[in-house]
């Protein structure tokens, strides 16, 4: 098989587009279902995400007055095709994707660009929800990615490499617990839940960026924060957790860690209320940086 | 009917997503309709969802006696709900103006302004009842009985 073969199964069905968005539609049942039965409820049954993203497509789309119909459905667009890309750079089990150097900085752009699709569609589309959503997503965006972005930098400085198949291949060691804390604390924030639920906060700003978000555009942004959970996920646990060289193990450890980050976070969101964009940055730019600062000081000892 | 048209048919009934709109009710129609969405009735289980954006929606429901003051905002909001759409009319009021019917500053029925196309009968109804009005709703989506989609058929869209 040569590289454009195994590129494009990488891309389109596994860990892609067609693995990604069933893995998306797994996590996104697990999150629902969960904090359903946390607050005493039963929750949707598993082929509910699927639904409600094909009823989506099966709707009409509304273009609302003065706003470009072309970037009213470009910027969901590129939000998946980035997601997508960025899954299909990680090294997951299974993945085809060949490796080169400097694949890490890569990924760190992709999954910048569904919060950039966000922040824009938010104010390309003349709702003044969108607008407080996308400012909010915005100032959080600076906030987060403190934490976020030392936690790899300290991997990247350990392993004395910017490839991911060269992190996800180092030794454990100090410099991974701290990198891990601090990856942990910006997940949260970059998944938009709770809390840090600011941008879309529901019962405050109607649906935020997505206010005036409807039919086909609407299916592909949910589609697209799925793929990013996925990608973030499958991130930590390919950087994070040691998943050995026996196949069937790997996959079952990779799956099993996924599955268990999501119920961390779905736990965390059911069980805390949303901050305001003020405390949320404070928090980032304190404790945030305390844990980019021990990270990249660890890395840099050791 | 294709196998994509199957697909998209079994969507609309298992994803009704609701838009709530207070036409002038004394809010007890509300406070059942909260009940509903409690943990207690849990309607996410089949796949309802309360909507804060009515572009998000399907079905909207309505509640009170459609007052002068709020008949504007209600065609706007039920113009805004992208197609196709169903209507379901809470309680007795939107029906027949229930006490209110004759007053100066009550339109009368709901159906004079948009098109019903499920009554949830009671002042207030149960919970229970609110929840199989949604679902009486989705299934109209379904099988494109609504009055929304008919009418669409008509014009040839």
């Amino acid at each position: 098989m040569n590289a454009w073969w195994r590129t494009g199964s990488a891309l389109l069905l596994w860990p892609g587009l067609i693995g990604g968005a069933a893995l998306a539609w797994l996590f996104l049942w697990i999150q629902r279902k969960l904090a359903a039965r946390l607050q005493g409820r039963k929750g949707p049954p598993f082929y509910q995400p699927f639904f409600d993203f094909i009823k989506l497509l099966g709707k009409e789309t509304v273009t609302p007055g003065g706003v470009n119909r072309g970037l009213l459905h470009a910027l969901p667009l590129a939000s998946v095709i980035a997601a997508t890309c960025a899954l299909a750079l990680i090294p997951v089990p299974g993945n085809l994707m060949p490796s080169f150097a400097g694949d890490l900085i890569v990924v760190l752009y992709l999954l910048e660009m569904p919060a950039l699709c966000e922040v824009l569609a938010g104010y390309s589309s003349r709702s003044l929800y969108g607008q407080v959503g996308a400012a909010r997503e915005a100032t959080l965006w600076l906030g987060y990615n403190l934490p976020f972005l030392a936690a790899v930098v300290a991997l990247a400085i350990r392993a004395k490499s910017l490839s991911l198949r060269a992190l996800a291949a180092t030794p454990l060691g100090p410099v991974h617990f701290a990198a891990a804390l601090a990856f942990l604390f910006a997940l949260p924030a970059r998944l938009k839940r709770n809390p840090f639920s600011i941008p879309n906060a529901e019962q405050e700003i109607v649906a935020g960026p997505f206010t005036e978000y409807n039919g086909v555009p609407l299916a592909f942004f949910e589609l697209s924060h799925g793929l990013e959970l996925v990608a973030l996920v499958s991130l930590f646990t390919a950087l994070f957790l040691p998943l050995g060289h026996t196949p069937g193990l790997r996959w079952l450890l990779a799956l099993l860690g996924s599955g268990a980050l999501v119920a961390l976070i779905t736990l965390v969101a059911t069980a805390t209320a949303r901050l305001t964009v003020r405390q949320a940055f404070r928090l980032y730019w304190s404790w945030g940086a305390c844990a980019a600062i021990l990270a990249l000081m660890i890395a840099g000892i050791w | 009917m294709n196998i994509l048209e199957k697909l998209l048919s079994i969507s609309r009934r298992k994803s009704p997503w609701i838009y709530c709109l207070n036409a002038g009710s004394c809010n007890g129609c509300d406070i059942e309709i909260a009940a509903c969405l409690s943990p207690r009735y849990d309607p996410e289980q089949v796949g309802t969802l309360k909507q804060g954006s009515p572009k998000h929606a399907d079905i909207l429901l309505v509640t009170g006696p459609l007052t002068l003051r709020t008949q504007d905002a209600l065609r706007d909001i039920w113009g805004q709900i992208p197609r196709p759409k169903a209507v379901v009319a809470i309680g007795s009021c939107p029906a027949s103006g229930n006490v209110f019917a004759g007053s100066p500053s009550v339109v009368g029925a709901l159906a004079q302004v948009i098109p019903v196309d499920v009554y949830v009968p009671g002042c207030p109804p149960r919970p229970q009842a609110i929840l199989v009005g949604c679902l009486q709703a989705a299934g109209l989506l379904a099988e494109g009985r609504t009055h929304d989609q008919q009418a669409n058929r008509e014009d040839g869209r």
